[in-house]
Parts: structure tokens; sequence; C-alpha cells
């Protein structure tokens, strides 16, 4: 099985366990939601490191620098974004 | 981080790598789950944000890396700014904030590919579909980059909310689509031709304006959706060049959830996807409809006075809140006067469409910002049975979601999209600044019917006068 055929089996598989996982979430949580998968879509910094860590050239690492800086953006901003949101989600009992 | 270790350790670093990526994955999956119910949603928060910890460390010992100061100014400058972000912006501005991180997330995705292109001594020993993948990843990456600035600026107001086309624009934007890929086709026979590059990069970013200012305010909720699909589908591309499954897997589950979201919104104003992304909705393209109820078209005004006594002495009260709540900046007050009224006895529940606001769930955050709690939030298909035994519907800042043309009237723009029943309540009050049509441009024959009665006015001073009216009941 090539390399390619491998990461289209995981790249399917990941589609369907998102459409279940996604599927019943109620909407009262769908901005948190959005917000909270926007900040795992900055997994991206994951490439980002290894572009602007390597030696690859001033021009690679520079344009590493930027993605990094921008999905760091996404991430940092993302999870804690999410978290203030949540935060503020009660039920009634607890209100006071 | 890798030359730190012994030589030993060294043998089973790909490996170690490769499983704590799969704990990080876990991580996430685990994360998604529990945001499904408010009372784990927090947690499940903080486990993707584990996970993504889990993954950026682990990176770091990836013997590629071997230089760091990039690395550093670069969390530290990104993270700095999420931070503030984050931290300073208002919850009726989330639409927004949340457009500009997907817009910088597909950037650093496209990012991520032109820079592993570049630091490619030599491009043509890279196999077909690693091209192929770049291309993707820079034409999704770079289109959703620009798409949600166009986004964060109509959000904002930089821009009109209204649909801005022209004809041909559709067809440009699909011939533009069409070219790209076959640009990247090109791209992939003869990877050195970087003016092919650079037409793919300069047409995505293109792309990524021409198709999301034709798009009016209020179909915002799809769009911020699907670019937030983009995003993870950028990052999966991205995870394809590197080969990296974590990065294939969490874009795919962003993706899939992205798609749901627009998939949802759609179907909550029954139109398809087309149409939304081409159909230049809430321009003059409305017919109008006919404007519904002829004949009688007087209004019932009210007042503070009144209107305090209608509820203050009703047993249910619904209130259906719509974007103009977030403009007036009107949900603090709301809370107020809902529990002025649950002192005196009174049933108080929301009813949300689930297209009300500029993005999926924006009027439950409001309203939990405003410390309202979620079990009082219903969407539409709880909402809906309740109205027969409502005395009053307090209609705040929404307008077409309450339109009963979408029921009655086949020729209407918004014909068969789902509503909130309120007319089937005994009394509607719609608070409004004036009888302008609503977004999609049509008129409502809500306002003119006998039981409902129009609250002129900003929704936030209105509510105040009734919130003060309310002490003299």
């Amino acid at each position: 099985m090539s390399a390619l055929i491998f990461s289209l089996f995981i790249f399917v598989l990941a589609c369907f366990i998102g459409f279940e996982l996604i599927s019943k979430v109620p909407p009262t949580l769908h901005t948190p939601l959005m917000s909270g998968a926007n900040a795992i879509s900055g997994i991206t910094i994951v490439g980002a490191l290894i572009v602007a860590g390597s030696v690859g050239g001033a021009l690679a690492q520079w344009i590493g620098f930027v993605a990094i800086v921008f999905a760091t953006i996404n991430v940092v901003g993302g999870f804690m974004v999410t978290d203030r949101m949540l935060e503020m989600f009660k039920k009634k009992e607890d209100d006071k | 981080m890798s030359q730190f270790l012994p030589e030993s350790v060294l043998t089973w670093l790909p490996d170690t790598i490769q499983l704590l990526y799969l704990v990080a994955t876990a991580y996430f999956i685990r994360g998604l789950k529990l945001l499904n119910s408010p009372q784990t949603a927090r947690k499940g928060n903080m486990y993707a944000a584990v996970g993504m910890l889990i993954g950026v460390v682990v990176t770091l010992f990836d013997q590629h890396i071997v230089s760091f100061e990039f690395i550093i100014a670069g969390v530290l400058l990104g993270g700095l700014i999420g931070a503030v972000a984050a931290k300073k912006v208002a919850m009726t501005s989330m639409p927004e904030l949340v457009a500009i991180f997907n817009g910088f997330g597909g950037g650093a995705s496209a990012l991520v590919a032109w820079g592993e292109l570049s630091r490619t001594a030599d491009v043509t020993g890279i196999d077909p579909t690693g091209l192929v993948t770049t291309g993707l990843s820079i034409f999704i990456g770079a289109l959703t980059f620009t798409g949600s600035f166009i986004a964060f600026g109509k959000l904002k107001g930089f821009i009109s909310g209204n649909a801005i086309t022209f004809p041909g624009l559709n067809i440009i934007n699909i011939g533009s689509m069409i070219g790209v890929l076959v640009l990247i086709g090109v791209f992939t026979f003869d990877p050195t031709n970087t003016t092919v590059f650079w037409v793919i990069l300069g047409i995505s970013l293109l792309i990524g304006i021409t198709s999301v200012i034709p798009i009016g305010g209020a179909d915002m909720p799809v769009v911020i959706s699907l670019l937030n699909s983009y995003s993870g589908l950028a990052a999966s591309m991205a995870g394809f060049v590197l080969g990296n499954n974590l990065l294939i897997v969490s874009g795919a589950l962003v993706g899939a959830a992205g798609l749901i979201l627009t998939q949802i919104m759609c179907k909550a104003m029954n139109r398809s996807l087309a149409n939304v992304i081409f159909g230049s909705f809430g321009g003059d393209g409305a017919s109008g409809g006919g404007g519904g109820a002829d004949g009688d078209k007087t209004v019932r005004e009210t007042s503070a006075e009144d209107l305090a006594i209608q509820v203050a002495y009703a047993s249910k009260v619904v209130i259906v809140p719509g974007y103009g709540l977030a403009v007036a900046q009107a949900q603090h007050i709301v809370k107020e006067v809902a529990t002025k009224l649950e002192a005196k006895g009174v049933q108080v529940k929301y009813g949300i469409h689930p297209v009300a606001g500029r993005m999926p769930g924006h009027m439950n955050v409001l309203l939990a910002e405003a410390d309202v709690p979620y079990d009082l939030l219903y969407d539409m298909d709880q909402i809906n049975p309740e109205f027969a035994s409502t005395d009053v519907v307090l209609i705040i800042g929404a307008n077409d979601v309450v339109n009963p043309m979408a029921k009655t009237s086949p020729g209407s723009p918004i014909y068969g999209m789902p509503i909130l029943n309120v007319d089937e309540a005994k009394r509607t009050v719609v608070f409004k600044r004036s009888l302008s049509v609503g977004y999609a441009g049509i008129d409502n024959p809500l306002f003119y019917e006998e039981k409902n009665q129009m609250f002129f006015g900003d929704a936030k001073k209105s509510l105040q006068a009734l919130n003060e009216a309310l002490n003299e009941v």
C-alpha cells in the first residue's frame, strides 16, 4: 500500500469520525464548537514548526516564521476564547 | 531538540513521535466528543488544547528541526496577539473574531505548503501526489485567508453587508476555480515553473475575495461555517504534503465539523449551499413577493407602560432574539427584564432560530454572557409547540425568522424556510426601529396582524423603558 493510499484511508475515516462526533452537538454550543474546532485546525502549526526550524534557506524560514505566527494566533486565541465562552454557560441551578 | 538526546534514544525517536501524535489525536477526538454537552464542553476544550500542546512539544523533537530562533519568536508573537484578541473581544463581536482566526489558520496552512516547497532544494524530486497536495493546500488555504478577511470586513461593517455583485461574477468565480485546478495540474508536471506557482497563489487569493463579496450579511453563518470547514481541509492537505497523520486527521475532523454546521445553517434557511454561494441573496434580486396581506395595512403600537402590564400579568412569555439584539447590545437588559418577570411568577423562555445572528449559536453566546441559564434557551423544534400556550412573544431584532410568508406565500423568496411559529401565540410584540423590510428584502405580514403590536425604537432603549415600567406594575 503506497503512502498516499494509507493517508487517504486515514483522511476518509477521520472525516466519518468528525461527522459522527459533531452531528449531535446542540445548537446552544454551535459557536463554541466552531471556535474550538477552529483552534484545532491550527494544528498546522506542527508543519510550520518543521518549516521554520529546519535548514532550508532564509526564504523558507521566513515563510515558516509567518506561518507560526498565523497558526499560533489561531491556536492560542481559539482555545482561549472558546474557554471564555464556555465559562459563561451556566445551568439554572448554579445560577446564584 | 533531538540533538540533546543520546544516540540510543534517537533510533526510537521517529516511532515515539508518531505514537505521541496518536495520543494527541485521541485528545482531539475526546475533546470534540465532550463539546457535545454544555456540562462537559469546557473540559472538552481543555482536552483539545492538551492535544495541541502534545502535538507541538513532540514536534520540537523532530530531527528536521535544528534552529529555534524563528520558532520562539513566532510562537511568542502569535501567542501574544491571539491571547489579547481572545481576552479583549466583546461577545457581540464573536463572529468577526472566529472569522479572522479561521483566516489565519487557512493562511498558515498555505504558508506551510509553500515553505515546504521552498525548502526543498530539488523540486523535481517531489512525487506528483506531493505536488498536487501542495497546490491544493495553497489554493484552499489562500482562499480561506482572503475570504475570511472579507467576511470579517462585512461583519465589522468595513465592507457593505449587502450582496455586492455584478453580472458574470459567478461565471468568473467558477472559471477561476477550474483555472486554478488546471494550473495545479500544470504545476505537477513542471514544478520548476515558478510563474505557474505565483499565478496559482494569486488567483486563489482573489477567489477568496470575489466569492465572499457577493454574499449578504445574514448569510454569514453559512459562510463562516464553510470557511471553518475549508481551514480544516487546508490543514489536512498540508498534512498530505508533509506526510503527517496528525495534521491529516485533525484537519479532517475540523473539515467535517464545519461541513455539518454549514448543512444545518442551509437547512435552517431552506436553501441549498449553491444558492447561498451563487444566489447573491439580499440584493435587489428578491422580488418582494407581492407585499403579502393587502388591504389592512395598519399596525398597532404599544408603549412601555402598556407592555409592562401585559407581560407582568402573563403566565408565559417567550423572547425571540435576532441580530438586532446583538447590534443594540441589548442582551443584559433582556436578562434584567426576564428576571423581573420571573420574580412576578411569569415563566420566561427564549426561542432561538438556528440562523439568528451572524454565526451558528451567536444568540446563545450573547445570552450566556448576560447570565441567562442555557436550559432556558430553546431551539426551534423545542419552542414551536409551545407558542400556542404562550401569552406574549417578545421579538427583539428578529424579522425574517418569524415571517409567516415562509409558510403561506409560495412566491416569496423565503418560502419553505422553517420559522418560529410566533403567530400561534396570543400576542406578539415586535421591537423594531421602523417598519423597514428584513434582510430578505420582503415585507412581514406579522406586523399587520391584529394580535401583533409594534414597539418602535432602539431595542436597548425600548427594553430599558420596559424594565423601568415593570417597577410600577
